[in-house]
């Protein structure tokens, strides 16, 4: 199969969905690789917003409103949060305070995470905020062939969706198969990125990778690790979570974000909540993440905040120990 | 063009409507058959028809939490704004928003909003889907003195200037953002001069001369309808502390009553005669009555409701 990049995956899925529906255009911060739609869909579909992410996200939920299909990309989720109002009060609400007598299918795309040296406002993991935001979905794929699957299905959902990107995936070209033929992914889909029996490490974003990384030095050493990806945080696949978790008896949950109130935490309360796999395991739930700090410049510093392969076997030792 | 003599009696017979409505919604409230204070439009008649009156049904109109007037102006079924107001199920929004959220988008209210400045993107997106429609369909963003100081006025006005979106910005200058004062919050005596800074026209028009609004804003819709963009028009308003009863204008300063000023005036010109204004008026009193009968009867919600429309299908 071939393979593609993380970034190459979403453009077919932008150019598959805008030919499938025409009411499908873009709402931009900055047109970065949408630059190469323009010539296929032009200038009115492609639209590039001045820096007023109050007045375009919020035009995109009109728009949305009144019969239109936006993608709205600013860039950083962090550079959303001027439309704070916008997503919170409006976004995730209007259908509902409205009786459901309108939809507003949009999809709110902006990259998140660090790993790159710009600070605080720029290397922050806010996916937690919008777990708790009832009314919008949540989709944080890890590969190109999840991103393409899941961002289709986004565009054809009726609802706001939030789909984050980690950053480092377009900074460092991450590649993988990606078939030729059309497909689309549901929401609520966990995958099993590992099959193992002594310890579920339930993983999110860029930590799926560190985690598959930590799994192959633990195999080394005679520990086999089961990796699931959630791919979805709202809706999120709770019989798949908590079956693994059944069969390994232990749960390490990564999450980039900062420990308190992160998807970690929701997870952790996912599946312990559940009686049956509150039984079946062995030792207490663990979650690997971010120290509640603002993420620092320095490299030497941001490694340190930023979950790893290394935290990630620590925490999967952690647990093993515990029995 | 002026309106015809039907469209007249329309702008009249909604007047009356919206300052019946507010005061039997008002009644209603200390009854305890609405569970919250009513935001009341009273004395903001004028600015509300005029504007909605310049508009087609299928243009858009975003509002502010105080948007009985708006509402009614636009066409929403007062049946059904009653009954939202009573919280029952057969109201506009099932009862899931009350008095801050009233919405009918098939009569082009795309809802009230209960954050100062928040329905102004939202109709900057409802213009830019009329443009991308390519018919000449408009849309009007209400909003107060209050929203011309939040971030989303200037950023709005700008994003509309230049994609020159079909939009016009009705700004309702009462001097009153919730209990500031707009002597105090404004750096400007006219929100109208605001417009200079995006390059879009500007002017105040007394809010409580029905007519005066309805010229203005026929010319800021044409202009938006011919793909030349927004307009900012102020309209100089009076909110009236809504425990005072009808009348009372004239001890506030001498400020106009714009329901009885129109009134006058239709009698003056001879455009109507008292029979059949009081017609009208007696036609507005059923009707209201109706509506509260409507939402006395209305379903309440239950359980069930509540947990219902997080996600549309």
């Amino acid at each position: 199969m071939r393979e593609i990049s993380f970034v190459a995956a979403l453009i077919e899925a932008f150019q598959e969905e805008m030919r499938r529906n025409d009411r499908v255009f873009h709402l931009c911060g900055g047109l970065g690789p949408l630059a190469g739609l323009i010539p296929e869909f032009g200038e009115r579909r492609v639209r590039v917003c001045p820096i007023s992410e109050d007045a375009y996200i919020g035009a995109g939920i009109g728009a949305a409103g009144c019969g239109y299909r936006p993608i709205i990309s600013p860039g950083l989720m962090s550079f959303a949060f001027t439309a704070m109002d916008q997503i919170v009060n409006q976004m995730a609400k209007t259908h509902y305070m409205l009786g459901g007598q309108a939809t507003f299918p949009l999809v709110l795309r902006a990259s998140t995470g660090g790993g790159r040296a710009a600070a605080a406002q720029h290397c922050q993991s806010s996916h937690p905020f919008f777990l708790n935001l009832a009314g919008l979905k949540v989709v944080m794929p890890s590969t190109p062939f999840d991103a393409k699957g899941l961002m289709k299905t986004a565009i054809r959902d009726n609802n706001p969706v939030v789909f984050f990107e980690h950053q480092a995936y377009s900074l460092h070209n991450l590649t993988g198969p990606v078939p030729e033929d059309e497909y689309t992914l549901p929401f609520g889909s966990a995958e099993v990125k590992r099959v193992g029996d002594d310890v579920t490490v339930i993983a999110i974003s860029r930590m799926v990778q560190e985690s598959l990384t930590a799994a192959a030095t633990l195999a080394a050493e005679g520990i086999s690790v089961e990796v699931v990806d959630p791919r979805t945080l709202v809706p999120l696949d709770q019989q798949t979570l908590r079956a693994s978790v059944q069969k390994t008896g232990r749960v390490v949950i990564v999450d980039e974000a900062c420990i308190t109130g992160s998807a970690a935490a929701e997870i952790a309360a996912v599946v312990t909540e559940d009686p049956a796999t509150f039984r079946s395991l062995k030792a207490a739930p663990r979650r690997v993440c971010a120290p509640d700090v603002p993420i620092p410049y320095s490299p030497a510093m941001e490694r340190f905040c930023i979950p790893g392969a290394a935290s990630i076997v620590q925490g999967i030792k952690a647990v093993l120990q515990q029995t | 063009m002026p309106p015809n003599h039907r469209q007249l009696l329309e702008m009249y017979r909604k007047m009356v409507t919206i300052r019946n409505f507010t005061w039997r919604a008002c009644q209603e409230s200390a009854a305890g058959n609405i569970p919250v204070a009513v935001p009341a439009n009273v004395g903001e008649e004028g600015s509300a028809v005029g504007v909605c009156a310049a508009l087609r049904r299928d243009d858009r109109i975003t509002s502010t939490h105080r948007s009985l007037g708006h509402a009614i102006a636009k066409g929403v079924d007062i049946k059904l704004i009653m009954a939202e107001l009573f919280g029952r199920s057969n109201g506009c929004c099932g009862g899931k928003g009350g008095t801050m959220h009233i919405a009918d988008f098939s009569v082009g209210m795309l809802g009230a909003n209960g954050i100062v400045g928040g329905g102004l993107p939202i109709a900057a997106g409802a213009a830019l889907a009329a443009q991308m429609d390519g018919g000449d369909g408009v849309a009007a963003a209400f909003f107060g003195d209050g929203a011309s100081n939040e971030g989303t006025f200037h950023s709005t006005l700008n994003l509309a200037a230049i994609w020159k979106l079909p939009i016009v910005f009705v700004c309702e200058n009462n001097g009153w953002a919730i209990n500031v004062p707009a002597s105090y919050a404004l750096s400007v005596e006219d929100v109208s001069v605001r417009a200079v800074a995006y390059g879009i026209p500007g002017l105040t028009v007394d809010g409580t001369d029905v007519l005066a609004v309805y010229e203005v804003m026929e010319q800021a819709v044409a202009r938006a309808r011919s793909g030349d963009g927004p307009t900012l028009i102020e309209c100089k308003n009076y909110r009236w502390n809504t425990s005072s009863p009808v009348g009372e204008a004239e001890a506030r300063g001498g400020l106009r009553d714009p329901v009885l000023a129109f009134r006058e005036r239709l009698l003056a010109e001879g455009i109507s005669d008292a029979a059949a204004v009081g017609n009208i008026e007696k036609g507005v009193e059923v009707a209201v009555g109706e509506a509260v009968a409507f939402a006395a009867a209305g379903p309440v919600p239950g359980i069930a409701d509540a947990l219902a429309d997080v996600f549309a299908a």
